[in-house]
This record gives C-alpha cells, structure tokens and sequence, in this order.
C-alpha cells in the first residue's frame, strides 16, 4: 500500500481541478436551488454549454478563443436557460426538475450522435481550442508546483480557476446582499406573498437560472480547459448530481457551502477512489469482488448514497442551518 | 464466426410483372479468426459479403470484384468473392483504399453506403485487416407509405410498453406526490433479472422465457413494496418534503443504477428465448410473431388495470386517494394500504415492461433510466398523476419517437419524445387529461 499517493491524491482532491469544476457548477445550483428554490436536475448541461459554447467556437466554427469565451459563457447557458425555463418556471417545482433532467437526455444523445459528427464530435468529442488559454501560462510546463502536485499546465488551470472562484463567490456574496438577493430568497420561501408586494415572480426565477447556469458553463468551460477536450461523457446527466452532493453536503444558502461541500466530496472521492485501486492492485480484494475497472463505478454509487443519506440525515449539510435552508424544508 | 456484427436491412425489391420478393439483407462485419495470415511485410485484407435470401438465410454473394488501391492510386491488387461470399488480397504494409465494383453486384443488390465505398483500411506489423461492406439500401431511401404502416407498429409497441411501465409512475404520483426517479430502475431490474433467469440460470437452472416473468412480476412486485415499506413510508411518516423525497428518489436511481452495472456489467445482453424469429410479412409491414404476442400481452395488461381500477374496490379506492387522499382518508379507506399495493402494482408492471422491452432490444444497466424519460414524456402528455392519461399518453409518445425517424436520424429519435416534453408543458401543461390545481 502506498500511503503516500493515498495522501496526496486526497489532498489534491480537496484543491484541483474537479473541485474548482464542481464547486463552480455548485455555486450554480446554489444561485437556483439555496437562494431561489429552484430544482435544476440538468446543471450537467450548463456545464455543456460552456465546453461546448468554447470548442465548437474555435474548433467548429473557427472563430478565436475569445469569441469562445462569449458563446460559452454567456450566449449558450441563456439560450438554454430560457428553454429550459419558459415552459417550466411558472409550474411545479418538479416539471423543472423533469425537463432539466430530460436536456440532459437530450445533450447526451445529440453530443454523441454521428450524424452531427461535422459539429460536434460525436462521442471523441472536440479537442484543440484552448491554446490560446496555455499561451498565456506563466509556468514551466516541465516543473512541478505547489508541494508537487500540480505541473506546469495543471498549476496555470488551478490558479486561474481559484481566482475565477474567488471572484464568484464574490458575486454570490454581494448579490445576496443586495435588493435582488432578498427578493430571491422571499421567491424561495413564499412565492405568492413575493408576488403579491408585486415582484416579478417568474422573471426573477429567470434571473437566478440564467446566473446560476453562467456559473455552471464556467465549470464546465474549465473541465473542458483542464482535460483540454470536451466529451460527451464529462457532461452526461449523473454529473449534475457530483454537484448536488457538494451544495447539500456543504449547506445550500451559504456562499462558501458549495465550495466546502466540493472540497470534502472531491477528497472522499479521490481517497476511496486511490484507496480501492491500491486495494485491488495489491490484491486485498480478490478480482472476483471487484477489477480496477469497476473503481469508477463505485463513486457513482457514493454519490447516490450520499445523496440519500444526507437529505434524510442531515438536509441542511454541514455548515447551513436549518432555518435558512435545508432541503427538508417546503 | 466470433465477433461478428450483424445488422439486418430490409428492401423491397419489385421484380417481374407481378412477383413480388422481399430480401433481407444482411449487413456483415468480418470474423478475422479464420484467415489470419501474417506475413513478414504485408498483411491480408478479408472480408464476406452476405445476403439474405428469400428464406431469412444468410448465404454469400459470389462473384463480385473487389480491388486494392495504394496511396499512389494504383491497383495493387484485385479478387472475387468466393461462393460463399468470403474474399481477401494480400498486399504490403500500407494505407489502402479498398474498392467494391458495383458494376458486379447481382442484379437487386446495392451497398447500403456508397459513398463509404471505397473503403479505407492501413496495415501495419503484418495483421490482417477487414473491411466492411454492408449489403442493403440505406434507411433514408426506403422511406414509402408502408414504411409509414411498419413505424406506427413499431411505436404502438414502444408505447404500449413505455405505458405498461408508466402506469406506476403515474399512480405513485397520484397517491403519494412523488415524483419518482428510481421507478426506471424498476424497469431495469426486471428485464436484468429476467436476464439473470432465463440466460445465465440460477443454481444451474436455466428457466424457459415464460415462467421466468412470472417471477420476475412477482419479484419487481415485491421490491416495490419493499421499497416502499422500507424507504418511502419511514419518510411520508416524518413528513418530509416532496424535494427531499425527489432528491433521496434521484439518489437511489443513481445508486441502484450503478450496482446494476457494478453486478451486470456495461455490455448490452440478450434474453436466450425467441431471439430469432422469422419475421412475418403482412403485406404492409412486417411483424415478429413475439412483437404480435407481447402487444396482445401489453394490451390485455393495460385493459386489465384499467378494469380493475374503475370496478374494483381497491381501485375505486387507488382513484379517490389519487383525488384527494385526505377525504379518502375520512372516508375509511385504509391510505396505507393503497399506496402499499400501488407500490407493488407499478413496480411488478415496470419489471415485465423491462422484460418485454428487453425482448425487443437489448438489456443493459441504463436501460430503465432512458424509458424513465420516455415515461415523463408520456405521464406529462397524458397528465401527470391520472392513470388513464399515461396510457394514452405513452402511446403517443412511443409513435412519435418511431415516427419521428422519417425526418431526424435514428439515433436522435428520442430526442423528438423529449423537446415534444418541454413543447406540451409550454402550451398545455396539465397535460391532455390532468386538471389545472395539480401543476401550480
């Protein structure tokens, strides 16, 4: 057993690069569901939108990595938004959750199919469009940083993507201050009685998806920057959860929960996930329980678990209270 | 013949004054077992090319040109298929395209892709190659007022069974407000566990299709009441809000999803019994005697349930808790009790959904998960939360989907079900038969 990587890889988890992509999507879910109420089960496609918005920018359409910059971050998740919320944000909390969770569907299927390979990819998805973003990389590709953990490229998509969180919860933290803020949060708790001091009720809704699925396309953006390819299967629908994971298990309508939650989820992952491959290859369990393949599949499992255990055990996560939010609650 | 892939297209060939013949065409992918042949510096390119006869059997296609040609664009070299169709060249290491002369197909007989012809294939250390030319014409051309008759079959079967394994959805949602996502997982555990029956065996015991589903309806019946008495009634008891129980649902689709796959594994599975069945032709389409049987089966099902619940007490009374459960509840009718045997009900009918389902398609893991949407689709069209709408609803979802496949690529066909989703909640979002005060 190597007790080393164990350590590292877990402590890695705690910082790299799928905690800044998860703590941004859940900053995103944290915009809809801790502030406004708002059941997003496909944050997986917002996430999309941005890799995608990116690649098919520079790759696709040959347009340069700033105009990707545009399409990926603010043309695609308003699009989507505006699809996904017209028909649903006047109904039911669960027809957001159904037709969200169907987009999901939708993307994959489209992503993936052959016929659009000329626009997308199809499954290989597209590669090549963020030379641009490691032109500017002040490090040496060759050296590692920051006790070793990161290389070169990985320390320039890290320290970028730190200050891009930063800047967000930034937003989060002053928007929920403000007028808008309190009139999300008085959606979330009583929608007829913030409809009747006359907000908007629906269009606020339409706000707070629009932000929260920006948020969303800034992480997908960085997984599609940090894995330099955008696939299908880095967005298909089980991801939204990761993201869900980290927002209860940090604590929804608090600016830092989300980035908490993703930071303790991406150690405990990284660490059983490092802990059960050391166990397979040193043949503590036997390859009849479980192969190194069959490692991946088991932090899906966790996250389905997590998910139950935490909205019946503890719906307000680890640093939200109860009487702001807990999923338990309406 | 190990690794071969095997796609059946069928074509309608008039021939003559008045005969009529329909040949099926086999499109083939190279079993490379029997012809490895490795040579120093060049390698063998192979391939058979296959039919299908008046018969349903696959015989070769003899006589048809096939040509090498290198980068350069010289011929290198040049065969003939073999009476049993089977060809191969032996050329140098190298890129090649290699071409079909089309002028020496028999009369009848195109490829299903011509502009993939030639094909390219690069040899590298000596190994043998296959190329693939599939026999048939393609999809798109074939596209006639009978393909029409043959897609509304195929989607008032799809329907039925989207249907068959929506009614529960539906139900659960009637009675408890739950909108439940592990009800796909339902769907897969049965078709895997029918799997599990009928192919695999069990202690060695290897059960014939029809007693495996009766277990599997009584096994699915009993996970969903389970499920119920073990999750879902704990939490209506402590009150918990519908998001949670929306949430903790989510949570155990994903989990029961992937122990399926971690058990199951990701290859896509077959069940053992009537794989294979001739296809009878009708004139205007074409149908297998096991499509006829599982329609008749989910047809009578769905008439079953319907019956039974606009007679029976238990349904009478499934239908009051679905109206207003608390003035069910001052009536005397035990809630419980019904949400208990609703529970049961829409999981035994999602478990021989799955099995129907998998006797048409494939088994896999997330194969419950992709009807689930379908059933969304179908519940939302019809209602959410009334039975009869989910019925109606699927059907029509399941002949839009297979319909649909005459304008958008058959990969995409789902894709049509699911914008028809988010369309329907746009204009009319009770749906066809729902009432106004469930959505707001």
């Amino acid at each position: 057993m190597d007790w080393g990587a164990i350590v590292q890889n877990s402590f890695r988890g705690f910082i790299g690069e799928p905690f800044i992509y998860f703590s941004l999507a859940a900053m995103g879910l944290n915009m809809h569901y801790g502030y406004t109420g708002l059941l997003n089960f496909g944050q997986a496609v917002f996430m999309a939108a941005g890799a995608y918005g990116l690649s098919m920018a520079v790759v696709t359409l040959g347009l340069n990595f700033w105009w990707g910059l545009l399409l990926g971050i603010v043309v695609f998740p308003l699009l989507l938004a505006l699809i996904m919320g017209i028909p649903t944000l006047r109904l039911r909390a669960d027809y957001l959750a159904i037709v969200t969770i169907a987009a999901s569907e939708m993307f994959r299927i489209i992503a993936r199919s052959p016929s659009l390979d000329r626009w997308t990819g199809s499954s290989d998805g597209l590669t090549a469009f963020a030379n641009t973003f490691y032109d500017f990389n002040p490090f040496d590709k060759q050296k590692r940083y920051f006790f070793g953990l990161f290389i070169g490229n990985q320390m320039w998509v890290v320290l970028v993507g730190w200050i891009v969180l930063s800047l967000v919860a930034l937003i989060v933290w002053m928007t929920m201050r403000s007028p808008w803020g309190r009139v999300l949060r008085a959606i979330r708790e009583d929608e007829d009685a913030a409809r009747s001091l006359g907000k908007n009720a629906y269009s606020f809704k339409m706000q707070s998806l629009m932000i929260g699925g920006i948020f969303g396309a800034l992480g997908g953006m960085f997984r599609a920057i940090g894995t330099q390819s955008a696939q299908p299967q880095n967005f298909i629908t089980d991801v939204t959860f990761f993201a869900w994971v980290a927002l209860i298990l940090g604590g929804a309508a608090k600016v830092g929960g989300p980035i908490a939650g993703a930071a303790i989820l991406y150690g405990i992952l990284n660490f059983t996930d490092v802990f059960l491959r050391q166990l397979v290859e040193n043949d503590y369990i036997p390859e009849s329980v479980m192969d190194g393949t069959q490692v991946g599949q088991v932090r899906f499992m966790l996250i389905g678990l997590g998910l139950i255990l935490l909205a019946v055990y503890r719906p307000q996560g680890i640093f939200g209270t109860k009487e702001e939010m807990a999923l338990d609650d309406r | 013949m190990g690794g071969v892939q095997l796609t059946t297209i069928v074509a309608r060939v008039w021939r003559g004054v008045a005969t009529v013949f329909l040949v099926s065409l086999v499109l083939l992918g190279l079993g490379p077992a029997d012809s490895v042949a490795a040579q120093e510096d060049g390698g063998e390119v192979s391939g058979s090319l296959l039919q299908r006869n008046d018969d349903g059997e696959r015989v070769g296609v003899a006589g048809v040109i096939f040509r090498a040609f290198d980068e350069s664009g010289a011929e290198v070299s040049s065969t003939t298929t073999a009476e049993d169709g089977s060809w191969s060249m032996t050329v140098p290491e190298g890129t090649y395209d290699i071409l079909l002369d089309e002028q020496t197909l028999p009369e009848g007989v195109s490829l299903r892709n011509p502009d993939k012809n030639p094909a390219q294939v690069t040899l590298i250390d000596g190994a043998s190659k296959s190329a693939l030319f599939p026999l048939g014409e393609a999809a798109a051309s074939s596209v006639g007022g009978n393909t029409v008759i043959q897609l509304i079959v195929d989607g008032l079967k799809l329907g039925l069974i989207i249907a068959m394994c929506a009614i529960g959805l539906s139900l659960i949602y009637g009675t408890t407000g739950l909108t439940n996502f592990a009800h796909g997982e339902a769907v897969t555990f049965g078709a895997v566990t029918a799997y599990l029956l009928n192919s695999t065996g069990v202690f060695g015991v290897r059960l014939h299709l029809i007693p495996a589903t009766f277990i599997v309806i009584a096994i699915c019946g009993g996970a969903g009441g389970l499920f119920n008495r073990a999750v879902w009634r704990p939490m209506r008891r402590r009150g918990a809000s519908l998001v949670a129980a929306l949430v903790v649902s989510i949570g155990f689709s994903i989990f029961f999803r992937y122990v399926i796959l971690f058990i199951f594994s990701g290859r896509a599975k077959r069940l053992r019994d009537y794989q294979i069945q001739e296809q009878w032709d009708l004139g205007l389409f074409r149908l297998a005697p096991k499509d006829l049987v599982l329609m008749i089966i989910s047809v009578a099902v769905l008439v079953g349930v319907a019956l039974a619940l606009q007679l029976t007490r238990m349904g009478k009374a499934m239908r009051a808790v679905s109206d207003n459960r608390d003035l069910a509840e001052s009536t005397g009718i035990d809630v419980e009790r019904v949400i208990s045997l609703v529970w049961i009900c829409g999981s035994a009918l999602a478990g021989l959904g799955g099995v129907l389902f998998g006797l048409t398609e494939s088994i896999n893991w997330e194969m419950g998960f992709r009807i689930l949407l379908l059933m969304f689709a179908g519940v939302t069209l019809g209602g959410l939360g009334t039975a009869y709408g989910a019925l109606f609803g699927s059907i029509i979802v399941g002949l839009f989907i297979q319909l649909s496949t005459l304008v958008i690529p058959t990969d995409m066909k789902n894709v049509g079900a699911l914008l028809m989703l988010i369309v329907i909640l746009l204009i009319r979002p009770q749906g066809l038969f729902g009432r106004r005060e469930r959505i707001g």
